[in-house]
């Protein structure tokens, strides 16, 4: 039996840019961008769940985001997660991966045991493949990254596979692990429509305390109760239940700062004509290393 | 992220104008299952946001997963080594994911461990699914086997098959057609015998049977020795084994991925489905209705591929110095197919929802009996159901089948010569489309089935309401087309009624069949025109061109265009 975190995050769907989404600045306008699971944390969630599948246990996914990132969670559990948790507070917004993976590492001890946390590589927004790293320093357990399979697990420990330049190697590594996946690690299984009937209606305390915004007859005291006995509960964590430092949080705890964004548009320079002869082909060789682009 | 159920607007406008008030609370037991299962909706709008969600599942699965993989499928195909059937590798993807996703059992009641989906739902789907790979809907389509079982086999037998059905570890299969029994079911040979203690096997040979490799067949066969007719035929279940052979697989011209199986039967043990002589009269006629519905499913997803692909494709394509879409003849074409595929998935939606309505009217009329219960209102209320769903059923796979060919065909033409080369995909919609107007039941018998419907005109007190009903302004010119098509259905009736003749009659009645469906489609697409703007072109087409091709059924029963058919041997000679 493992108990398996799933680090997850609400990304842009960068794979379905149409024309008015890119800005003259070269930054991408996100309010026109659907929202989705990152791929590669879906990855991570299928190899969590797979985990599970077979040695048994538990799945906890987890996001650090704004209220619509429960979104995501619910996916999370249309795939089969256990649990979900959404840690979320305005005091979050602006946060760069120092910051990021400061309060996740904080939710995690709150969330209690585990002996694997799962992230995707990196996210298709920022493409640092840092947050990961960071939250296995800040629990000071060791990590795996670029999983492309769990081997076998036993006892307190997990043999894997994960890829390498040219290659792979085999490692073993003891329990609590942080491990991030590749996008090639596995398939991700699809949503189980019992589940999605199930759980569609799961709602982090923010969307509850939503719904009973301005209707008098509801209370949330009363609806959380509701949700939590037939298990739709999100569990929502905020600032106060996690007792951060809020210098460490947000903007204030992010040391990151965007210098300049430039809009590289790629295009042809110069073109040569090489002959198809030895002496041409040769010519080509030596200038290539000379560039640099070889050797 | 592409998806084939939020990408249809079309398919969205039929999924929101759903009504199945009269159907879901009969379906869930007035949500008595929310109970037991926390996947059962708690009311009808609860009901109805769980079949959008996982239609929106399905059509995710659709989009992203069958759909790549449908190229592959085609060109590697199922395949046989040493009598072992295999799927391509794309197949055993899909299915694979199909039953993660807990697809594989939609309209199997919960208790069994299935989505206990009603048939309309169903049919979504499997429209879904058929437009992203035909032949993966022969494998996905296959689930009125569970459904069968689940009606007529005994408490035990249903125990035994229906959860493995749902998880999706067993597939199905329906055995009928034989080597000298294809549209002629009576003719069924296929010896069912029972030993001293009582257990019956089976011995002989069946033909084109989709996945007849398959976990669990269906298998109509002759128990009553010395028969000759249906009456004399029995449905049996029996697993695969070794003493069931897949002999051969057919090399076919489309849906590649269904394996299409020659079955020896050598004393395979078997169980009987319900009673004894029903096979035939019963049973198979039950399941004939959904299998004619989930072949008329297919049609749809391949007319809706193959007219996007040419969409695109015009749209694309540049000659002259612009895109082929605004040149006249192509986007004529378009248009043509864009209406009839609107057209006829208003047919065949309101199809699914009359086979719903008479199977929901025939389970609660038990329960009323069971509860001891007058039922007798409800009984009269099922007659006439059952009357409609006769008639829109085989009309539904007539209309369908016959349309998804042509759409195919204009698709492929619009590609011109690239249309015709294996790596476009509309090739293979045009080879996939040909086998809907032929397998269970060709268009011919669909005519046969439907004809004693149309003559009796089953549903007149529906065109009378229809007539005297008011439509408003623009659409009044079309309500008029309809009031004349209707009086050229009723001369070519005339005419055929009074000539007393059986082969005038079975000539003629594909005319008589085909102006009804005028009339029937007419009449779905002029409300839906009320109720939405974007319909209004949409009826207009479809109406005008119909009145057209009416006069033409009509001057052909009435011209004695087919007397020269006495003559046949002379022509042909």
């Amino acid at each position: 039996m493992y108990k398996s975190v799933v680090l997850v995050k609400q990304v842009p769907d960068t794979a379905n840019i149409t024309g008015n989404v890119m800005q003259e600045d070269g930054t991408v306008n996100r309010a026109k961008l659907p929202a989705i699971l990152n791929h590669e944390d879906r990855v991570a969630m299928e190899i969590a769940l797979r985990v599970r599948d077979q040695y048994g246990g538990t799945v906890t996914a987890i996001t650090m985001g704004p209220p619509r990132a429960s979104d995501i969670l619910r996916e999370c559990l249309y795939m089969g997660a256990d649990h979900a948790c959404l840690v979320t507070d305005r005091k979050f917004a602006g946060a760069d991966t120092l910051a990021t993976s400061y309060v996740l590492s904080e939710a995690i001890k709150k969330i209690g045991d585990y002996d694997f946390i799962f992230a995707g590589r990196q996210a298709i927004d920022g493409d640092t493949a840092q947050v990961g790293p960071q939250t296995a320093e800040k629990l000071h357990v060791p990590q795996i990254t670029y999983l492309e399979e769990i081997v076998s697990v036993s006892g307190k420990s997990v043999v894997a596979k994960r890829k390498i330049e040219g290659g792979y190697e085999v490692v073993r590594c003891s329990l609590p692990v942080l491990v991030t996946v590749i996008k090639d690690a596995a398939e991700p299984r699809p949503f189980k429509a019992k589940r999605v009937m199930a759980f569609k209606g799961a709602r982090s305390l923010l969307e509850i305390e939503k719904l009973v915004d301005g209707n008098p007859l509801l209370s949330v005291e009363a609806l959380v109760h509701e949700y939590e006995s037939r298990s739709l509960l999100i569990e929502t964590l905020t600032m106060d239940d996690l007792h951060l430092d809020p210098a460490r949080c947000g903007v204030h705890g992010s040391p990151t700062k965007v210098y300049k964004v430039e809009s590289v548009v790629l295009s042809s320079g110069d073109h040569e004509h090489i002959e198809p002869t030895r002496a041409g082909i040769s010519r080509l060789v030596d200038k290539l290393f000379e560039d640099h682009i070889l050797g | 992220m592409p998806n084939f159920f939020l990408d249809n607007r079309d398919l969205l406008f039929h999924f929101d104008s759903l009504d199945m008030r009269d159907i879901v609370p009969i379906a869930e037991d007035d949500y008595r299952q929310a109970k037991a299962f926390n996947y059962a909706p708690v009311n009808y709008d609860d009901a109805m946001e769980n079949y959008r969600k996982v239609l929106e599942v399905v059509g995710d699965l659709a989009a992203n997963r069958v759909a790549p993989r449908a190229a592959g499928v085609d060109h590697d195909g199922a395949a046989i080594h040493a009598g072992v059937v295999s799927y391509a590798k794309g197949t055993r993807d899909n299915l694979r994911e199909l039953a993660q996703a807990d697809l594989m059992g939609m309209i199997i009641p919960r208790e069994y461990g299935g989505l206990n989906f009603p048939f309309s739902v169903y049919m979504m789907a499997v429209e879904i699914i058929s437009r992203a790979d035909a032949s993966l809907m022969n494998l996905f389509g296959l689930q009125d086997i569970a459904d069968t079982i689940g009606k007529f086999a005994s408490a035990e037998l249903k125990q035994e098959y229906l959860p493995k059905f749902a998880t999706g570890e067993y597939t199905g299969a329906m055995a009928l057609t034989e080597p000298d029994a294809g549209s002629d079911l009576q003719a069924v040979k296929l010896q069912a015998y029972q030993d001293t203690d009582g257990h019956w096997f089976l011995r002989g040979v069946k033909r084109f049977i989709t996945n007849g490799s398959g976990d669990v067949l269906l298998v109509l066969a002759r128990s009553e020795p010395g028969t000759r007719d249906g009456r004399g035929l029995s449905l049996f279940v029996c697993h695969g084994g070794d003493s069931l052979r897949v002999r051969r697989i057919e090399n076919k011209l489309g849906i590649h991925g269904s394996p299409t199986c020659e079955l020896q039967f050598n004393d395979t043990p078997a169980q009987l489905v319900g009673s004894r002589k029903f096979g035939l009269i019963k049973y198979v006629l039950d399941l004939m209705y959904r299998a004619r519905m989930g072949v008329s499913a297919q049609a749809l997803g391949i007319s809706q591929a193959a007219y996007e692909e040419a969409l695109m494709y015009a749209r694309d394509r540049e000659q002259f110095g612009r895109p082929i879409y605004h040149l006249p003849a192509v986007s004529n074409m378009l248009v043509e197919m864009r209406v009839t595929l609107e057209v006829n998935r208003s047919l065949f939606y309101g199809a699914a929802l009359s086979v719903d309505r008479k199977e929901k009217l025939e389970a609660f009329i038990e329960k009323l009996k069971a509860e001891g219960k007058p039922f007798a209102e409800k009984n009269t209320e099922l007659k006439q159901a059952t009357r409609v769903a006769n008639l829109l059923t085989p009309i539904t796979k007539y209309v369908l089948s016959e349309s998804v060919n042509k759409i195919a065909y204009d698709a492929l033409q619009i590609h011109g010569g690239t249309g015709y080369m294996k790596e476009f995909r509309v090739e293979r919609f045009a080879r996939d489309a040909r086998i809907t107007s032929i397998y269970e039941g060709t268009s011919q018998m669909q005519v046969v089935a439907a004809a004693g419907q149309v003559v009796n005109d089953v549903l007149r007190e529906y065109f009378d309401k229809k007539e005297a009903k008011e439509y408003p302004g623009g659409l009044l010119r079309l309500a008029t087309s309809l009031k004349e098509i209707r009086q050229l259905f009723y001369e070519g009736l005339k005419t055929v009624v009074d000539r007393k003749d059986s082969s005038f009659q079975d000539v003629a009645s594909k005319d008589l069949v085909d102006l009804y469906s005028y009339l029937i489609m007419g009449y779905l697409v002029l409300d839906e025109a009320e109720r939405d703007r974007k319909k209004i072109f949409i009826a207009n087409r479809y109406i005008l061109n119909s009145l057209a091709l009416a006069r033409k059924n009509a001057e052909a029963i009435k011209s004695g265009l087919y007397s020269d058919l006495l003559h046949a041997d002379e022509i042909l000679q």
